[in-house]
């Protein structure tokens, strides 16, 4: 208690990244062959999907029949998408939210520390701009963190007005806790369920303004007219396995990351169904990707129980007092080290040095002290603020408030993205890309409770602009032929794949579903 | 190849015996038996709601619900998923949805049937107390509404149970809503900040930062950094 170990300086960072980092492991990256990043490298669990033809055989469906015909369709429905479809709506477009799974599946629900913004008297959109830039080690695009920083108090405002509850001090003024790399308290939350109530309120607000939802409908590939632009998508009837088109004048992607496709092996805190479609299918379409092959490695996932494997423990338990220590009980790295820094220490410390724990399933972890929060905050300081994470950790007679928790890094977000500009255009006229899907605004290295309000920020930019831009666009003749371009390509280069894309759900079927099997390889 | 410690135990999905083994979640006892998931599978994570299953063991009268992300297989579960929920969802304009306790009325009006049997704490997989929850708005306690109902998950299995045919969760919704809104007290240093976001206090500096070199930039990280005082204020005990 009380102990601290000093925070690494900028050329000890960059060794310890360099050395361990997983991003790091050229082995593990592989070229783009074909499309718009040619020759550039991403982790080789997207590029095995970038390689492969679609899964939509463009002479087998009928694109004459037309599914739905809509100003905005905006694909996928967690924070990014839905916070589109409202605001969309709000600006007059008429509106089709298509969606994988459930309204509001997403990562979004799954968030639990808190939403960036510098609403606090000492803190300042400045201050959250230095902040954003240097956890991006200098990579992201100025103006969107621009926007992104000056956006945030207005979405903390919009979320309130919406009715979420976020947590309060007895003034009224919104509790704040600082994550790591950031330098003042900024992060909002409400309890460790922050991302859970702004997706109850948002999926709410939704169905109150009756804005049309298809749900199990992922979208396969995008439509494109003769002119080259964006005319909607061809989406997939999960229930009758039919597919669509869908005729759009604008089209948000809002599809998440890339967490199932377990990139070097490892566990993922996403959720089910982020397999990276977006992506594939903005690709194919020559929409640029920038920083793809940079992927958050969150430092506190769960390595044990098993059943628990690769899911979040907040990074605001460490901001509340937790330290990350060895097997002989030992700090070997600040706690508020940024995620990549932190991840690639536990690493090490598990790797190279043989400080970690070994679970019964073969797994290695090293120890997040939990009991520190109570000890240092007072008894109950942690039932108040993570009720939810002793919950999920009580019902395998683990109880993180007297005994510690072992855990190890887990694929938790994709930094890069879509290549974007400040309203969410990407390349492709009239396709828009906002959240995980979008990339730059993040640089190589995402900031704790900076995708909170990179979602909302740009989901209701690209919303906005979209709805506004919609009554001046005439669609011309559309079809699937930059698909079969596509494959064209594919085969000039001589590329055989076994399997095609996107991949819309991981499969983990059999032997697949233990876990340990899976997941454990390549480390 | 299975590992060689795997024990194997016996499971009914829908009816049907599987033998899958020992220690798996629901979730992962239906993959290992060969079910590609589309609908009753979400986060995997316990959050959202969408794998909420019902089950009984064998030679028991109680019939159990759970996440099938978050509970363990036993010998002998007969399992049923229930990944959708036919529930009532009043439609409303927050803006014009006072916090009080007669437009609770009007949007829910059934809410005065409830019969007080506590089936749907007894049907929660987050072991909430729904009925207390229930209780507290009929008497337009929206602040135990907050408290009670803060973990839900929104599966909708209080509402698949109730016997008056009440939608539990959706209630709850509407009333955490309206206290967010209008109970929570309005924060004027948000007003204060967005005032001078507005007034363009900011952007000269950040336009500056904009074009600012990486030594500019480190040095006024390690400025703030050197200013930034505890990581975290405790959070009151009492209520705002």
């Amino acid at each position: 208690m009380g102990q601290s170990f000093p925070l690494l300086n900028l050329a000890e960072k960059a060794l310890l990244l360099e050395t361990y980092h997983p991003d790091f492991r050229l082995a593990e990256k592989r070229e783009i062959p074909v499309g718009p990043n040619k020759g550039g490298l991403a982790p080789k669990e997207l590029v095995d999907l970038l390689e492969s033809p679609s899964r939509l055989v463009p002479e087998a469906i009928d694109l004459t029949e037309v599914g739905y015909k809509t100003d905005v369709l905006i694909i996928g429905s967690g924070g990014a998408g839905v916070t589109a479809a409202l605001t969309a709506r709000e600006t007059g477009a008429e509106v089709l939210l298509a969606t994988k799974l459930r309204l509001g599946d997403s990562n979004t629900i799954m968030a639990e520390g808190g939403i960036a913004a510098a609403t606090l008297p000492d803190d300042s959109p400045v201050i959250h701009y230095v902040d954003t830039m240097v956890g991006g080690r200098g990579k992201n695009t100025p103006e969107l963190v621009d926007a992104l920083v000056n956006d945030a108090p207005f979405i903390v405002e919009w979320l309130t007005s919406l009715g979420v509850n976020f947590d309060r001090l007895p003034d009224g003024s919104y509790y704040a806790h600082m994550p790591a790399g950031h330098s003042r308290r900024r992060s909002h939350s409400v309890k460790d369920l922050t991302g859970l109530e702004f997706m109850r309120v948002l999926c709410d607000e939704v169905r109150n303004r009756q804005i049309d939802v298809l749900e199990f409908s992922p979208a396969v590939e995008l439509l494109l007219d003769d002119q080259g632009q964006c005319a909607g998508a061809v989406l997939f009837d999960f229930d009758t396995e039919q597919y669509f088109p869908v005729e759009a004048k604008a089209t948000i992607l809002a599809t998440g990351g890339m967490g199932r496709l377990h990139p070097q092996g490892f566990p993922t805190s996403n959720h089910y169904g982020a397999t990276a479609d977006g992506l594939i299918m903005a690709y194919r379409a020559g929409a640029p990707l920038l920083y793809i092959d940079f992927v958050q490695y969150h430092p506190t996932g769960v390595a044990w129980p098993e059943q628990m494997l690769g899911l979040l423990v907040s990074e605001a338990v460490r901001a509340q007092g937790a330290q990350v220590v060895s097997a002989d009980g030992e700090i070997f790295v600040d706690r508020l080290e940024t995620r990549d820094a932190l991840s690639a220490a536990i690493i090490r410390e598990c790797g190279e040095r043989g400080k970690g724990v070994l679970t019964p399933t073969g797994m290695v972890g090293i120890w997040l002290d939990t009991p520190l929060i109570d000890l240092m905050g007072g008894e109950g300081t942690f039932m108040r603020r993570f009720a939810g994470i002793h919950g999920r950790f009580k019902k395998y007679g683990i109880d993180p408030i007297h005994e510690p928790i072992l855990i190890y890094p887990t694929q938790h977000y994709q930094n890069g993205g879509i290549r974007v500009n400040i309203n969410g255009e990407t390349d492709i006229p009239n396709l828009y890309a906002a959240g995980e899907v979008a990339g730059g605004v993040h640089g190589h290295n995402r900031l704790g409770a900076n995708s909170l309000v990179d979602i909302f920020v740009f989901g209701r930019r690209s919303g906005t602009h979209a709805a506004q831009k919609v009554g001046g666009v005439e669609i011309g003749k559309w079809s699937l032929e930059h698909v079969r371009a596509y494959n064209t390509s594919l085969m000039e280069a001589a590329i055989a794949s076994e399997i095609s894309s996107p991949m819309l759900l991981p499969d983990y079927r059999y032997e697949r579903a233990l876990s340990t099997v899976q997941h454990t390889k390549g480390r | 190849m299975l590992p060689d410690i795997i024990t194997m135990i016996p499971i009914y999905i829908m009816g049907r015996k599987y033998e899958v083994p020992q220690g798996l979640t629901i979730l992962k006892a239906m993959e290992f038996a060969g079910y590609e998931l589309r609908r009753g599978c979400g986060c995997r994570g316990g959050v959202c709601g969408a794998c909420v299953t019902m089950y009984r063991k064998r030679g028991t009268y109680q019939l159990n619900v759970g996440l099938a992300c978050q509970t363990v297989t036993e010998p002998d579960m007969y399992l049923m998923q229930l990944p959708f929920v036919p529930a009532h969802k009043a439609i409303y304009a927050i803006k014009s949805v006072l916090a009080n306790d007669s437009n609770i009325i009007k949007l829910y009006p059934e809410l005065m049937r409830c019969l007080q049997c506590n089936t749907c704490s007894k049907s929660c997989p987050m072991e909430l107390d729904v009925m207390g929850y229930v209780a507290a708005a009929m008497r337009a306690d929206l602040e135990k509404v907050v408290e009670l109902s803060m973990e839900c998950v929104m599966c909708g299995m209080c509402a698949a149970r109730c016997p008056a045919e009440l939608s539990p969760f959706n209630i709850a919704l509407l009333i955490r809503r309206m206290y967010g809104r209008y109970v929570l007290p309005a924060s004027p240093q948000l007003e204060r900040r967005l005032n001078e976001i507005r007034e363009g206090k900011f952007a000269e500096e950040i336009e500056h930062l904009k074009k600012a070199d990486e030594a500019e930039m480190i040095e006024r990280f390690k400025e703030f950094q050197a200013t930034k005082g505890e990581a975290a204020v405790e959070l009151t005990k009492g209520k705002p």
